[in-house]
């Protein structure tokens, strides 16, 4: 199957600014996947994910978005896409069903009636599902004024679904939601990926939530500056090591030596984990250890060796 | 058939929109009462004699004119408060016409603006102004066309605006002056040259001439009150209506998209 998202050399200058915003990015998605776009603030995540999503023209590059251009054929590519911003873009002035079945009519699903009884039964059944899988189907009536966060967020999350988008953008979803809430948004997330087929596009902060993707770019300064799975990226910029230490350190560090495991010595010796690994290494100490920490990196570890890597070779 | 569901749905939204806002339908209603009971009340009674006609229903009929043109230009550039609360960003992303968008937001505002003018006849009835079933007839065809022209003339404007502070600036400094040029408040049949060339560029002139034009048809005050023939006025105002909109709607798609 071809990429659904195909990104070729994207740049974006903003009018009167000196650098552009997105520099010559390329990358493609397939479809179904869980992508993720991570970077600083300022990054140019957003640029991104606006061009992509048709409501700004590029300065230079190709963007596909399941075989439509963004620029001749903005139309077909906003039939197949559902965006959830970053700042919430619901009426306030409107019930939360009467923001879902503007939406509707708008991506020209079904004509356009007064009340919810009026509208076809086909939509009122998919409301009312989506708002069951969501928890929401007992506020539908009630004016958005009186949502919390969570309770909007989850409102535009049925809102983007009710066309059955092919690809999903979501910039900073979770931003201001409690840990709660964001928990359950990525439940609710999983299972519509699971159930549709539909390809995430993400922007976040939160790495824990980039762990689940299939493939993430890392980006800063608008150009991207890593990519590949969660797993690559740790593995390629952070080691795995093992803290130790004895009753007798001075054994232990001779004993090392004698082996030839190099280490480095701080307030536990620190050995780094080759293609052995742990149990190899364990094995052929003798010394009696008191500590062995395992130390396994995290994405967060990865991205801020990649961010910080960059910002080093930029004032070098 | 979706471009037109889309149009009545933005339209429906902004009705929706004003049924809820208690407060603009009380403003709604005392503006009128002000302006044709204060200014109609104290002209009639200092300058009507010298004038020669009947002063309410010159200031009712441009009151009604003006404010229809008025809301619904301003219905209009509340687009940039819909983009600030990030709500037009749902509807720019939409596959719908940016055509369609704008269009369906002048039909919004130019209802929200009839609902507005309906206070206005009521009152001019209140005050003494006695329209006849055919002026009453007139008055809201011709209020339709003129809801229509301000939210073209609205759409101009918007195209050229950045964001709620450019619009607190500029938009008093273009409709202020009109009420005064265009004839809406005190008469504007003499005028030395300067003002005279700024009263035919103000787009809010045509609109409450070519409302007067109709109200004044057949009756004997037509020579003293009205500018310009009905005609006339009514070219200009589609002419000018067409230019706005197309314009207007290009430039803000464009502006939208090349940041």
């Amino acid at each position: 199957m071809p990429p659904i998202i195909e990104v070729e050399g994207l740049v974006k200058r903003y009018r009167k600014a000196t650098a552009n915003a997105v520099d010559g990015i390329s990358f493609a998605v397939e479809p179904g996947q869980l992508f993720a776009l991570l970077g600083p603030n300022g990054a140019g995540k957003t640029t991104t994910i606006s061009i992509l999503t048709t409501t700004l023209s590029p300065t230079d590059g190709q963007v596909r978005i399941a075989g439509h251009d963004v620029q001749r054929e903005a139309s077909a590519v906003r039939r197949e896409v559902g965006i959830i911003f970053q700042r919430p873009s619901l009426d306030h002035n409107l019930s939360a069903e009467q923001n879902i079945r503007f939406h509707a009519v708008l991506y020209g699903l079904y004509p356009f009636r007064f009340t919810f009884s009026g509208m076809p039964a086909a939509y009122r059944k998919a409301v009312l599902d989506l708002a069951a899988v969501m928890d929401l189907q007992d506020d539908l009536g009630k004016p958005v004024k009186s949502f919390s966060g969570g309770m909007i967020r989850k409102l535009e999350i049925i809102r983007s679904l009710i066309h059955h988008p092919k690809v999903l953008f979501l910039d900073e979803p979770t931003i201001g939601l409690d840990p709660g809430s964001r928990r359950n948004l990525w439940e609710y997330l999983l299972g519509v990926r699971k159930e549709h087929g539909t390809t995430v596009f993400l922007t976040t902060h939160y790495l824990e939530e980039a762990e689940q993707a299939h493939d993430l770019c890392v980006m800063t300064k608008g150009r991207i500056i890593a990519r590949g799975t969660p797993a690559e990226l740790r593995s390629a910029l952070v080691e795995d090591y093992v803290l130790v230490d004895a009753q007798d350190r001075a054994a232990l560090r001779s004993e090392l030596c004698e082996l030839g495991v190099s280490f480095t010595e701080g307030p536990l010796l620190r050995i780094p984990l080759g293609a052995g690994g742990i149990q190899h290494l364990l094995k052929s100490i003798d010394t009696p250890l008191t500590t062995v920490r395992l130390h396994s990196p995290t994405l967060e570890d990865a991205y801020l060796a990649i961010i910080g890597q960059t910002e080093e070779d930029q004032t070098t | 058939m979706t471009e037109i569901n889309a149009i009545l749905t933005i339209a429906y939204r902004d009705l929706l929109k004003l049924l809820g806002d208690r407060q603009r339908l009380v403003l709604g209603f005392i503006f009128p009462v002000f302006f044709i009971g204060v200014l109609g009340g104290s002209m009639q009674a200092n300058l009507a004699q010298a004038a020669g006609y009947d002063f309410l229903p010159f200031i009712f009929t441009g009151i009604f004119a003006q404010t229809l043109f008025q809301s619904t230009t301003q219905g209009i550039i509340s687009l940039i408060a819909d983009r600030e609360n990030d709500f037009s960003q749902e509807m720019f992303v939409s596959p719908v016409s940016r055509y369609s968008i704008i269009f369906g937001k002048i039909l919004g505002e130019s209802s929200v603006a009839m609902v507005q003018g309906l206070p206005i006849i009521l009152f001019g009835i209140l005050v003494g102004v006695r329209p006849s079933a055919s002026q009453l007839l007139g008055l809201l065809l011709i209020g339709i066309a003129v809801c229509l022209f301000g939210g073209a003339f609205g759409v101009l404007t918007l195209s050229n605006l950045k964001d709620q502070r450019s619009v607190g600036q500029v938009v008093p400094l273009i409709m202020f002056p009109q009420f005064f040029l265009s004839g809406a408040f005190v008469p504007v049949k003499v005028l030395p040259l300067p003002l005279e060339i700024l009263s035919r560029v103000s787009p809010m002139r045509y609109a409450v001439d070519l409302t007067r034009g109709t109200y004044y048809a057949g009756l004997p005050e037509f020579g003293k009150v009205v500018l310009d023939p009905v005609l006339l006025n009514a070219v200009v105002a589609a002419g000018l209506f067409v230019i706005f909109l197309v314009a207007g709607t290009t430039l803000f798609v464009r502006n939208e998209r090349n940041r």
